[in-house]
């Protein structure tokens, strides 16, 4: 992999599976379902989680966004996942980080804009788009997402959930109460691990001194398989297989995705503290997106001028859903108070009253 | 005596105790190489080594529970919870096993541990980060609540609750690591924990405080001096214990008391403190005691956090209404 091998071998298989290879080329014997139109889909979503990133720094440093955790070097883990679905019928769990798996959902990017705006209206989900909200408490998202694939189940449908977390997140409890469910049950759902290598300074191997993440379906009742994350065929390859099982009703999956975070944890964090450059250098060797427009670029389907016009494409609805997000009226503090229940309570509907009238003061 | 900001004030403080009694080891998310993600704890994994000082795996239920375990097995540790808004995840550890390990256990197990951790508003932190919890925690008997407001007292409790034989859920507000700076002692510099302080004196009217409210309350106080209403601010340090004794008699003596919190109001620690007054000193005052919260609203996201949290305006606004008031 580059780097430094984190477990002694006895301990079990942690190569990854891969398809294609970071000069472009495709592993040998290798092939991927993908027909060219998908991949250039992908490409555009992995692009928008690139490129979103950089405009999210600058505009934090700028004070008009808060703290944002950038994806850079995991968007073949996210999009691999993402293309993987149904927005008809499956639904997304997401940590932070998936932006592009919601957005290919049918999430609004504006509304992903306005969440990191500290815009109520940031929270908003349309009611057609089956996402859960972005999750801040860790590994929260999964026993939820245990809980729609079992509805999912118990109403005849033949959808799945996939439930990202990261490899921070697998030690929390609700991630072993999430799985261990979730294989009770049978339950129509993946879960994507994406192991980036690190949970803000804490290295993966303190995480678990268990082989992979993958390894851990064994002892839920489930397959797990571990796939390099920035390698688009080979996530998008497994992610599919397990959704084609879920949806025949063989139940649950761990799909690992080796794949590093390019960036800072987030806005606020510093990097240089706990880990080293050479270690990041040699991940930048590996970049998912690189891989992807060198094959396309072979392959005849999209040269280079090709690939900097989607990436214009890209920008331009980037630029178009921050405009409306930064344009949207400042929140009132009647905001403070909508849906926090169906109605308010005579005493929350008093105080909806007296912040109304401070406001005004 | 140097000045420090509250930051330098807990660093400093972890850093004499562990040197002093090599029972104090720390353990937490992030602590070690990095420091904590507010560097309470910079450099001290370097000085103290990784069996002193340890990362561990992302799991608050497993930082608190195992915090009880090597407590009862004769260690110190004071262990760092990343934010107070993730000791929900802990809480079972916390509220069903720490707080009562001493009671259940008839004596033979104590839990002499601290909890360390941040909380509170206006930072602009993301979701989930910035939620005033401290009345969860004040309805788990057993468990000491230390909210230090200054340098001094962070210092100072952070010491007595390192060497307290019961359990301490030590909160520091987020707002005031680096923007409260004051004098702190040298040497063994210790406040108990149960005593109230009277930040500012007053007579005509007691605010109630604790953490970064005691700050908006100074500042309200302030303002009201200029409009000839001499506000006092009472900081009480502590939830649990409360100090009954100097509240009641402060408050009587100025007849009149207003409470802050950034919590909600429904449930929330200044409902207590209303109650205790009433209990303690009811024909002292000369007008009912108000309440500034928060709404009974979760946590806003951040464009909205300046309206959510009790401001010097809002504060000022009670205080002056509570004088006109008559009981
Ligand atoms: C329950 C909980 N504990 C702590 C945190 C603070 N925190 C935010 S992100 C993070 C690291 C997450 O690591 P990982 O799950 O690997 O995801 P990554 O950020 O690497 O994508 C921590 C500790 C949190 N958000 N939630």
């Amino acid at each position: 992999m580059g780097v430094e091998p984190q477990f002694p071998p006895e301990l079990g298989e942690t190569e990854p599976a891969s398809m294609l290879n970071p000069d472009g080329t495709l592993v040998a014997g290798q092939k991927t379902d993908m027909p060219p139109d998908q991949i250039v889909a992908a490409l555009r979503l992995m692009l928008l989680g690139r490129i979103f990133d950089r405009r999210a720094f600058s505009l934090q440093r700028q004070g008009r966004f808060g703290t944002y955790s950038p994806v850079e070097g995991q968007e073949a883990s996210v999009v691999g996942a993402a293309v993987s679905l149904d927005p008809e019928r499956d639904w997304v769990a997401p940590q932070y980080r998936e932006m592009a798996a919601l957005v290919r959902h049918g999430l609004p990017l504006e509304n992903f804009a306005m969440y990191f705006m500290g815009h109520p209206n940031g929270g908003r989900i349309p009611e057609d788009v089956n996402v859960l909200p972005v999750q801040i408490a860790l590994a929260a998202q999964l026993p939820q997402a245990a809980g729609v694939a079992w509805a999912l189940q118990r109403q005849g449908s033949d959808g799945v959930v996939v439930a990202f977390c990261g490899d921070g997140a697998t030690s929390e409890g609700d991630f072993h109460e999430a799985c261990n469910l979730a294989g009770v049950l049978r339950a129509p759902i993946v879960f994507v691990v994406q192991n980036n290598g690190w949970a803000i300074s804490t290295p993966r191997r303190i995480q678990s001194a268990s082989a992979s993440f993958a390894v851990r379906g064994v002892g839920y009742g489930f397959p797990g398989v571990l796939v390099d994350g920035n390698d688009l065929f080979a996530v998008e390859s497994a992610v599919s297989s397990a959704v084609a099982r879920a949806r025949a009703g063989d139940g649950p999956t761990i799909v690992e995705t080796l794949t590093y975070r390019m960036g800072a944890h987030n806005t606020a964090d510093d990097p240089t503290r706990y880990r080293s450059e050479e270690e990041r250098a040699a991940w930048g060797e590996r970049d998912p997106i690189t891989r992807v427009k060198r094959y396309l670029a072979a392959e005849g389907v999209l040269d280079d001028a090709g690939a900097d016009a989607l990436a214009d494409e890209v920008e331009g609805e980037i630029e178009t859903a921050l405009q409306h997000a930064l344009d949207m009226a400042p929140p009132t503090a009647s905001d403070l108070f909508d849906h926090t229940f169906a109605t308010d309570s005579p005493r929350l509907a008093a105080q909806r009253q007296a912040w109304a009238a401070a406001a005004e003061s | 005596m140097a000045t420090m900001t509250m930051i330098e004030a807990i660093h400093q403080t972890l850093r004499e105790e562990m040197t002093r009694d090599e029972r104090v080891m720390l353990l937490g998310q992030d602590i070690g190489q990095l420091g904590g993600v507010f560097r309470a704890t910079d450099g001290l994994q370097a000085e103290f080594g990784k069996d002193r000082v340890v990362d561990t795996p992302l799991a608050e239920a497993a930082i608190a529970g195992s915090a009880l375990g090597l407590a009862a097995a004769g260690e110190i540790p004071v262990a760092e919870l990343q934010f107070l808004g993730f000791t929900h995840q802990a809480f079972h550890q916390i509220g069903a096993q720490i707080a009562r390990f001493r009671f259940r256990s008839k004596g033979r197990f104590n839990a002499q541990l601290v909890l360390r951790t941040p909380f509170g508003g206006n930072v602009r932190t993301p979701e989930l980060h910035s939620d005033a919890f401290e009345a969860l925690f004040t309805q788990t008997p057993g468990l000491k609540v230390a909210l230090p407001a200054t340098a001094h007292d962070a210092a100072g409790m952070l010491r007595t609750s390192i060497r307290d034989p019961d359990p301490v859920l030590f909160l520091e507000p987020l707002r005031g690591y680096r923007l409260v700076r004051d004098d702190v002692p040298e040497g063994d510099h210790t406040v108990p924990l149960g005593k109230a302080r009277v930040a500012r004196e007053g007579d005509d009217v007691t605010i109630v405080a604790w953490s970064a409210a005691v700050q908006v309350a100074e500042r309200a106080a302030e303002k009201l001096a200029a409009d000839g209403i001499s506000a006092g601010v009472l900081d009480l340090r502590t939830l649990s214990p409360l100090d009954v004794e100097t509240l009641a008699s402060t408050v009587a003596a100025t007849g009149r008391c207003v409470v802050v919190h950034e919590a909600p109001m429904t449930g929330g620690f200044a409902a207590e403190v209303i109650a205790t007054l009433n209990d303690e000193c009811f024909y002292d005052l000369e007008a009912p005691v108000a309440r500034v919260t928060s709404p009974d609203t979760p946590y806003p996201l951040g464009a909205l956090e300046e309206q959510y949290i009790p401001d010097v305006e809002r504060l000022a606004r009670t205080v002056r209404s509570v004088m006109e008031l008559e009981a």
